[in-house]
C-alpha cells in the first residue's frame, strides 16, 4: 500500500511537472520569444485558461504527500523552510502577474508585470530543480526525524550540505533549461508567423542545453547518490527509464527539424516523464535520505500513515482522478483551442 | 517574540487576509447563479450584464484568493511540523479532497466563466458559472471539515506514537461540528457576497450611474442578505453555539465572559472581562438570557471559568470575548438593516431613501469584520489546543524552525501582502469606475482580448 502511494504522489508530480512545465516554461522564454505586445498575449493566451488548473497538481500533489506521508511532509516542509517560503513568494506574484498584466494598458504597468512573469517563472524551475536535488541527495536528519538546511554551506554536497551546492545547482540549471525547451515547444505549436520563429529557435537551443546538462547528470548521478547506484544494480530493468528519456530527447530534436510541433512537444513530455521516473525509480523506497546516519533516513515504510487510512484515501482517490481527467479534456479541448480560433 | 507566539501570529495573518478573497467569492458565485438563472429564464440580457460585471469582480477576488491560499497548506509542514506529523493521516485527507474535488474544477470553469461566454452559449455558460459556485462551496466544506476535526476530533485512531490515523472518513465529514460551522461559515459568506453586491448598487444610485444596475444589485442584495443574516443567527449560529456549550463549554464561559458557575446565568451585551481580577466590569445583561439560549432553561445552570483548571483556559479570554460579542452585535445589526431595507423595498419607497442608501453603502466593510471576528473565536476558543483535548497548540510547532526565520518570512509576507492589497484596491477601484453594461473592455485577465 505503502508503495502504491508513493507511485500515485510521483505520479501527481510528474504531471505537475509536465503540465505546470510548459506554461513556466513559456515564462522563461516569454521576454525573448514576445517582443510586440500582441505577440506576448498571443504568449499569455496560451497558457491563460491553463496555468491555474496546471499549478492545482502542485497543490494535490502536495495534499496527497501530506495524508499518506506525514512524516515525510513534515520534516521535508520545515526543514526546507526558508527556499519553501521563497516559491511561494515566487507562485504569488507570478500568479499576481499573468492575471492582473492585461487589465491595465500602460508603458509601465505591463512592462512592469513582464519582467516579473518572466522572472518569476524562471527562478520557480530553478528552485524546483534544486529542491529535487536536495530531496535526491539527502539531508541531515537528526533522531527525531527534523532537519533544519542554510541556503548554502561550501557548495559542496558533503556532510554538511546547503540547499544549493554544486548538484543541487546543476539538477537547477537543467530544470531551467528543460522547461524552456518544453514552453518554446509549446509556444512553438501555439503561435504563428516571426513569433513561431523565434519560439522555434529558443527550443533548438535550450535543446542543445538540456542535452549536454542531461548527459553530464546520468554521468554525475552514480557518482553523488550511491543509493541510486545499488538501486539500479539490484534492478537493472529500471535503465529502460534513463533509456527511454534519451530516446524522447533525440526525438524531440528529429521532429523539430521535421516541423512536426505537436510531435516535438509530445516528445518533450515524454522526456520529462522519463527522466523523473527514473530519479523515481531510483529513489524507491526512500522519501528524504539522511547524510551521515542511514538509520534515520525517512523510507516510505516509516512515514506513511496507517494502511486502513492508506484504503480510505484509494475509495475517493479513483474518482476524484476520473472527474480531474474530465475536467482538463474539457479545458484543452474546448476552453484553449476556442480561444485559440478565436485569436487567429 | 518566542517561536511559538511568531507561529501562531504567522498562521493568524497569512490566513486572516486570505480568508477575506474567499467569502466573497463563495457568497458571489451563488448571486452570479442566480443572475445568470433570471437571464436565461427571462432572456433580459440586463441580467447577463450583471453576471458578467460581477464575475470581473469574483475574477480579482479569485485571483487573490488562488495565490494568498497556496501558502495555507505549505504552512501546516513549515510552521506546523510536529501538528503535521501527528495528524496528518487524518486532516491530510480533507485537504487532498479539497484539491481533487474542488480546485480543479473551480480552475477548469473559472476559465469557461469569464472567457467562454462566447464559445459556450448561454446554457453551458450558466453551468459554468454553477460549477463554479459548487467547486467553491465544495472547497470551503472541506476546510471546515478538518477545523471541525481539530474543534471535536472524530473518526481517528491513535498509533503507538501518539499520531492519529483515519478510521471513518464518512465520521469525519459528517461530524456534527463540521455541519453545523459549515452552514453558519457558507451564511455568512453569503452575507459578505449580499452586502457587497447592495452596497455597490446604493453607490452606483447615490452617484447616479449606473441606476439600472444599481437597482438590480441592491434588490437582490437586499432580499438574499435578509435572508442569509437570518439564518446566520438561527438556526444556523445557534446550533454552533450549542455545539461549543456540549463539547467546548470552558470555552463558552470566555465568551460569554462568566467567571462564576451561575443558575439562571445573564447574557452580558457589552462589558470588559477583568481576568486578574476574575469579573466582568461595567456589565449591560439580559437576566436569564445565557442560560436559556445555551439550555432552553430559564434558570439552567451555566459553568464559569473558575469551574476549570486555569490551565485549559482560553489563552486570551479578553480577545475571545470580545471577538465573539463583535461578530454577534454585528450579526444583529445585519439582520436589522436588511429588515428595514426590506421593507421600505416591500412599500416601493426604497431607491427614493437616500438615507437607508447610504446605510446599505457604509455596511460594506462590517460583513468582513464580522467573519474575521468569528473566525478568531473559533480560533481562539480551541486554544490552549490544537486537537481540542488532545494537542496542545505548544507542541505543534516546528522544532528545527527558529524564531527568527519564522519573523523573516512573517515579515515577507506582510510586505507582499500589503503590495497585493494596493494592487487589489486600485483594480477594484477601475472595475466599480468602469461598471457594468461597458461591453468593451480589457479586465476579464489574461484571455479576454483574445477572446473577444
Amino acid at each position: 500500500m505503502s508503495s502504491l502511494w508513493f507511485a500515485i504522489v510521483a505520479v501527481m508530480f510528474v504531471i505537475y511537472a509536465v503540465l505546470d512545465g510548459f506554461d513556466l516554461g513559456v515564462g522563461i522564454v516569454y521576454l525573448l520569444a514576445g517582443r510586440t505586445d500582441a505577440e506576448r498575449r498571443t504568449l499569455l493566451g496560451s497558457i491563460g485558461p491553463v496555468w491555474d488548473g496546471n499549478e492545482v497538481w502542485l497543490i494535490a500533489g502536495g495534499g496527497t504527500l501530506f495524508f499518506a506521508f506525514p512524516a515525510a511532509y513534515a520534516s521535508g516542509f520545515s526543514g526546507f523552510y526558508l527556499p519553501l517560503m521563497m516559491v511561494l513568494w515566487l507562485l504569488i506574484l507570478r500568479g499576481t502577474a499573468v492575471e492582473f498584466r492585461n487589465h491595465i494598458v500602460s508603458p509601465v504597468w505591463t512592462p512592469f508585470w513582464d519582467v516579473v512573469f518572466a522572472g518569476a517563472s524562471g527562478l520557480l524551475a530553478l528552485f524546483f530543480g534544486a529542491a529535487l536535488g536536495n530531496v535526491l541527495r539527502g539531508v541531515p536528519i537528526d533522531v527525531d526525524g527534523n532537519f533544519f538546511l542554510p541556503l548554502w554551506t561550501n557548495f559542496r554536497p558533503g556532510p554538511n550540505p546547503g540547499i544549493l551546492d554544486w548538484f543541487t545547482i546543476t539538477i537547477g540549471i537543467t530544470s531551467v533549461a528543460v522547461l524552456a525547451m518544453h514552453g518554446a515547444l509549446w509556444a512553438t505549436v501555439r503561435s504563428a508567423g516571426n513569433l513561431q520563429e523565434r519560439a522555434r529557435g529558443l527550443a533548438s537551443w535550450s535543446w542543445l542545453a538540456t542535452a549536454i546538462l542531461s548527459v553530464t547528470l546520468l554521468l554525475v548521478v552514480p557518482l553523488v547518490l550511491p543509493h541510486f547506484g545499488r538501486r539500479y544494480a539490484a534492478r537493472p530493468w529500471g535503465l529502460v527509464f534513463p533509456t527511454l528519456a534519451v530516446v524522447s530527447l533525440v526525438s524531440i530534436k528529429i521532429s523539430s527539424r521535421a516541423t512536426r510541433d505537436s510531435t516535438a512537444f509530445l516528445c518533450s513530455c515524454a522526456y520529462i516523464v522519463f527522466m523523473l521516473a527514473a530519479a523515481a525509480f531510483g529513489h524507491y523506497p526512500y522519501l528524504l535520505p539522511a547524510i551521515g546516519d542511514s538509520q534515520v533516513s525517512l523510507t516510505i515504510f516509516d512515514a506513511s500513515t496507517s494502511s486502513s487510512g492508506l484504503s480510505i484515501a484509494l475509495s475517493w482517490f479513483i474518482p476524484g482522478t476520473i472527474l480531474v481527467l474530465a475536467y482538463f479534456i474539457f479545458a484543452y479541448r474546448r476552453l484553449l483551442s476556442r480561444t485559440d480560433t478565436a485569436a487567429n | 517574540m518566542d517561536g511559538l507566539t511568531v507561529d501562531r501570529i504567522h498562521f493568524a495573518f497569512t490566513i486572516t487576509f486570505h480568508y477575506l478573497f474567499p467569502q466573497l467569492t463563495m457568497g458571489l458565485s451563488l448571486l452570479i447563479v442566480i443572475l445568470k438563472t433570471i437571464a436565461l429564464r427571462t432572456g433580459d440580457p440586463h441580467y447577463n450584464e450583471a453576471a458578467r460585471f460581477w464575475a470581473r469582480i469574483f475574477g480579482i477576488n479569485f485571483v487573490v484568493g488562488v495565490v494568498t491560499g497556496i501558502p495555507m497548506e505549505f504552512q501546516f509542514g513549515t510552521n506546523w511540523s510536529a501538528f503535521s506529523k501527528a495528524t496528518g493521516g487524518v486532516i491530510g485527507q480533507p485537504l487532498a479532497m479539497e484539491g481533487m474535488f474542488s480546485f480543479f474544477l473551480e480552475s477548469t470553469f473559472l476559465g469557461a466563466l469569464l472567457f467562454g461566454e462566447r464559445q459556450l452559449g448561454p446554457r453551458l455558460h450558466w453551468l459554468s458559472a454553477f460549477l463554479v459556485f459548487l467547486g467553491s462551496w465544495i472547497s470551503g466544506f472541506f476546510i471546515i471539515a478538518t477545523n471541525a476535526w481539530m474543534q471535536h476530533p472524530v473518526g481517528y485512531a491513535r498509533n503507538a506514537d501518539g499520531s492519529f490515523s483515519l478510521v471513518s472518513l464518512w465520521a469525519l465529514l459528517t461530524n456534527r461540528w463540521a455541519v453545523w460551522e459549515y452552514l453558519h461559515n457558507m451564511t455568512a459568506a453569503v452575507v459578505t457576497g449580499s452586502t457587497v453586491m447592495a452596497a455597490m448598487g446604493a453607490f452606483y444610485l447615490l452617484t447616479r450611474q449606473f441606476e439600472n444596475f444599481g437597482r438590480t444589485f441592491v434588490r437582490l442584495g437586499v432580499v438574499l442578505g435578509l435572508v442569509a443574516s437570518a439564518l446566520m443567527i438561527f438556526p444556523t449560529g445557534d446550533r454552533q453555539g450549542y455545539n461549543v456549550t456540549l463539547y467546548q463549554p470552558v470555552t463558552l464561559a470566555a465568551m460569554e465572559g462568566l467567571f462564576e458557575k451561575e443558575r439562571g446565568a445573564p447574557l452580558a451585551i457589552i462589558g470588559q472581562p477583568d481576568v486578574e481580577a476574575r469579573r466582568l466590569d461595567n456589565p449591560i445583561i439580559v437576566p436569564n438570557m445565557l442560560s436559556f439560549l445555551t439550555h432552553r432553561r430559564w434558570k439552567a445552570e451555566v459553568l464559569g471559568l473558575l469551574d476549570f483548571p486555569q490551565d485549559q483556559w482560553p489563552d486570551n479570554v479578553a480577545l475571545l470575548y470580545y471577538s465573539y460579542h463583535i461578530m454577534v452585535g454585528l450579526g444583529t445589526i445585519f439582520v436589522a438593516t436588511f429588515a428595514l431595507a426590506g421593507l421600505l423595498m416591500y412599500l416601493g419607497r426604497l431607491y427614493q431613501t437616500p438615507l437607508m442608501l447610504w446605510a446599505l453603502m457604509l455596511l460594506a466593510p462590517f460583513p468582513y469584520i464580522a467573519t474575521t471576528a468569528g473566525w478568531m473565536t473559533a480560533e481562539l476558543g480551541r486554544q490552549p489546543w490544537l486537537v481540542y483535548g488532545l494537542m496542545r497548540t505548544a507542541a505543534g510547532g516546528s522544532p528545527r524552525v527558529s524564531a527568527g526565520s519564522g519573523l523573516f518570512t512573517l515579515l515577507g509576507f506582510t510586505g507582499l501582502y500589503a503590495v497585493l492589497s494596493v494592487l487589489f484596491l486600485f483594480l477594484i477601484y477601475l472595475e466599480v469606475q468602469r461598471g457594468p453594461g461597458a461591453t468593451e473592455h480589457l479586465s476579464a485577465g489574461t484571455v479576454s482580448t483574445q477572446a473577444n
